[in-house]
């Protein structure tokens, strides 16, 4: 995955090597990536934040939401975004996960500048290097549990690549639905499942592309407390076992203690970090 | 991949875009449908005006016609021989027909053309038009069987059935003079197409008809038969009064005769009353038959006023200054009908010798060199009616313009094609509004899909879909849309156009009501003609439109920014 990084900064710039290089990178994507990566992590952070500032605009008036916010995560962290609503707290996961970009400030991944490139280049990295968790799952309710899973795979590949694999990719979807605890339900839609069951597929679907960076966005907040807590140690076992750096924002002490570090944030700025316990 | 994979998936499970599948529907159904009658009806009245007008008409721009046909056609021959396939002579003018209908006298204008039937069967398809040569048909039921072979080329002769008609129509009037006296006889007298031979036979045969009734040869009940009234006097009973007379009367110039009697032509009067006149005509369906619904039982049927067999008279007007009116009795031998009520209802088939004689147009020192005879127009058939404007280019060169006017068929029927464009043009662009109003529908409901699709496309984003790609989704969920919408209404058009007459029945057993009624459009069934490049255009507007009332949904859906998009809750 450095190698990716490399060749998107250094080698070719980054703007050229997404849209061009699509076999080399699309080679390297099918290497088992969520995978422990052999050796050579980058001394660097994984992903960081540098004074990022970012407003919202509500009718005449400015919101200021994150004022001047650092952050840096290693690689396989396992790192806990807590802080009330309005704290900035999303707004900081949206940014870190290029769905957004910040106002002042600059986002990079490995020491690379994202948050500059083109809108086309930050797309793909979202395809192939973020995966995403949402309080309100997020499943596309037309399609069924397998489907939903495939989408990211389907979005990076062209529809003669993926039929020519789709066994391959139908066997990790179903390789991760059973990892997940789902692999029963494939053919149900969304709307046939719980809470916890949409969630559980939100996370699969977020892994089947094989992401370097998972980010959940309050992955509990609409869980009761057990089946929450059940996603919570889903997410710490994955950090743990497939060394993938993950970023989870929540407001429940309790879940982020699960993290190896809890960063609070508070109108926009962080006030503490800390171990967990 | 994902894109034509969700838009298909949107298609299937959005129930509400059903809506926008059946405006398409059945706007392109529509429209296919009305063109496809519209060019049935079109192409079918083309036909017929065509076959009766043939390619190219030269006509004399003065109604007394020019000399010798021959030369005219060695002169259009010099010039664009290649590309004639037939050519004939007619002589072309106006008239009355007068025919005598349930004790009444019925006159009607009429175009009288005179032509020689086998020549003009080379022109145009002149035995489709002609009755004796069809099977008449009411609806499905077969009412007679052709009188006469397809293969057999049309002539002047009477069918057997037109020559058994005259003769039952004979014996009936026989039956009827014979119960008459003279007192009816005077009130019959009133024929004002031959008052002086209606006078003279009137003076000459009431007398013996009052001192013994049994042979009354001459009742004037109607001009149409007055004629064969009077034949078998001069033949078979022969009065010693009118012998004489029909003896000089022959033995006359017909020049001569022609100035001083006013019976034109019938100079040599038939043997028998059962023989027809020498002047014979096919007459238009038309101008002897018209639809009589029973008041009582609202049935339909055409009243026949004039059968093949019974004999008319024509009142015309001779070549020369100034023209002088002329009569003559003619027996009906045909019936034409070419389903064009504007033809139908006034055209009149003559032979054209005869009609030669009745205007004066015979040289009267060589009556019999037909080169020595006026005729009006000529009709030209082409090979490749393509090849019209240049062969009416040629044909000008030689032809003076201060003399001849030459016109296609079309130049000739140019108002009614023109209109029957227009009204084309006019539907279409309204049935196409159909199918815009259908894109707004489609623009319409888009645009709620996109909004309830929101935090999808959020989605999609977040998972790596770009803006084009969003966009991509709707534009080919429109073109989805359209294809499926257009596919099923090409179907459905196509269906109806193919079952429509059916379906006609249908609904007029439902509703008791003819909506076809063939008596009145003279189509047996509801003509129809599918082109394909209609249905071809009918097709891309379609879903071009589907196509363009997506771009702006899809515009939307494309610049909704990831975040906004997750954040609806």
């Amino acid at each position: 995955m450095t190698k990716t990084m490399a060749e998107i900064g250094s080698t070719h710039g980054p703007a050229v090597s997404f849209t061009t290089q699509r076999t080399s990178s699309a080679s390297i994507a099918t290497q088992s990536r969520w995978l422990p990566a052999e050796g050579g992590h980058a001394s660097g952070p994984h992903i960081s934040a540098v004074a990022v500032e970012k407003a919202y605009r509500k009718g005449q008036h400015k919101v200021a939401v994150l004022r001047g916010v650092n952050i840096n995560v290693r690689r396989g962290e396992f790192l806990s975004i807590i802080g009330q609503s309005g704290s900035g707290k999303s707004t900081l996961l949206h940014l870190l996960g290029l769905l957004d970009c910040p106002d002042i400030g600059e986002v990079l991944l490995e020491g690379q500048r994202m948050d500059d490139l083109p809108v086309r280049t930050r797309d793909q990295l979202r395809n192939r290097v973020f995966g995403f968790i949402f309080q309100f799952y997020h499943l596309l309710p037309e399609l069924s549990l397998l489907e939903n899973v495939l989408a990211p795979l389907m979005i990076r590949y062209s529809a003669w690549e993926f039929w020519k694999r789709r066994r391959e990719f139908r066997d990790r979807a179903s390789e991760i639905l059973h990892l997940v605890g789902l692999d029963h339900r494939l053919k149900h839609r969304p709307s046939e499942m719980s809470g916890g069951e949409m969630q559980r597929a939100a996370i699969a679907r977020a892994l089947v592309a094989r992401p370097e960076i998972l980010l959940a966005d309050e992955p509990t907040g609409n869980l009761d407390a057990r089946t929450g807590q059940e996603i919570t140690e889903l997410l710490a076992s994955l950090n743990e076992r497939e060394q993938l750096t993950i970023l989870m924002v929540t407001h429940d002490d309790a879940i982020a203690q699960q993290a190896h570090r809890i960063v609070r944030l508070s109108e926009g700025q962080i006030e503490a970090v800390a171990a967990a316990a | 991949m994902y894109k034509a994979f969700l838009s298909l998936r949107y298609l299937r499970t959005r129930y509400i875009a059903m809506a926008s599948i059946v405006s398409v529907m059945l706007g392109v159904a529509t429209m296919i449908v009305v063109n496809s009658v519209m060019k049935g009806f079109t192409s079918e009245m083309r036909g017929r005006i065509q076959g009766l007008l043939s390619d190219i008409v030269i006509e004399t721009n003065s109604l007394d016609g020019q000399e010798n046909a021959r030369q005219h056609f060695d002169m259009a021959r010099k010039v664009v021989g290649d590309k004639i396939a037939g050519m004939t002579a007619t002589v072309e003018v106006w008239g009355l027909v007068t025919f005598n209908f349930g004790g009444q006298f019925t006159t009607r204008p009429i175009t009288l053309i005179g032509i020689q039937p086998d020549e003009k069967a080379k022109v145009g398809p002149l035995v489709q038009y002609l009755e004796s040569y069809q099977t008449l048909k009411d609806g499905k039921r077969v009412i007679r069987d052709p009188l006469r072979s397809l293969d057999e080329p049309p002539t002047w002769n009477l069918t057997a059935q037109a020559k058994a008609w005259r003769h039952e129509a004979n014996q009936r009037r026989k039956w009827i003079e014979d119960r008459l006296d003279s007192p009816h006889e005077a009130s019959g007298e009133g024929d004002e197409f031959h008052p002086r031979v209606s006078s003279v036979n009137h003076t000459e045969t009431s007398k013996p008809a009052a001192a013994n009734a049994p042979t009354p040869p001459a009742l004037l009940k109607a001009p149409t038969q007055t004629r064969p009234a009077i034949s078998p006097t001069l033949n078979a009973s022969a009065t010693k009064s009118q012998a004489p007379k029909a003896a000089s009367a022959a033995a006359k110039n017909p020049f001569e005769e022609n100035q001083e009697t006013s019976i034109p032509v019938a100079k040599r009067p038939p043997v028998n009353e059962d023989d027809p006149q020498a002047p014979r005509i096919y007459i238009g369906a038309g101008l002897i038959r018209f639809p009589y619904e029973d008041p009582k039982t609202g049935e339909r049927r055409m009243i026949e006023m004039v059968r093949p067999g019974e004999d008319v008279t024509i009142s015309t007007v001779s070549a020369g200054r100034p023209p002088t009116r002329q009569d003559f009795v003619a027996t009906v031998v045909d019936v034409f009908k070419c389903g064009m009520s504007e033809y139908d209802s006034n055209l009149v088939f003559c032979n054209l010798e005869e009609l030669q004689k009745v205007r004066s147009m015979v040289d009267p020192v060589h009556p019999e060199d037909p080169d020595r005879r006026g005729i009006t127009s000529i009709q030209i058939k082409l090979k490749d009616f393509r090849d019209a404007p240049e062969v009416i280019e040629r044909l000008q060169a030689v032809f003076s313009p201060g003399i001849y006017t030459i016109k296609t068929w079309e130049q000739k029927q140019g108002p009614l094609l023109a209109a029957v464009e227009i009204e084309t043009g006019i539907l279409n662009v309204l049935l196409f509004l159909i199918i815009a109003v259908a894109g707004f529908g489609i623009l319409a409901i888009f645009y709620m899909i996109v909004v309830e699709k929101t935090r999808d496309i959020g989605i999609l984003k977040s998972l790596g879909a770009s803006s084009s790609g969003v966009m991509s989704i709707f534009l080919s969920y429109g073109l989805a849309l359209g294809v499926v919408g257009s596919g099923v209404g090409v179907l459905l058009g196509l269906f109806f156009v193919r079952y429509i007459n059916e379906l006609e029945a249908l609904i007029t057993a439902v509703t008791g009501r003819k909506v076809f009624d063939d008596k009145i459009y003279y189509f047996p069934e509801i003509p129809t003609l599918v082109q394909s490049g209609m249905v071809f255009w009918v097709t891309c507007g379609a879903i071009a439109i589907a196509v363009m009332a997506s771009v702006l949904p899809a515009r939307r859906a494309a610049r909704l920014r990831p975040v906004e998009a997750l954040r609806y809750e």
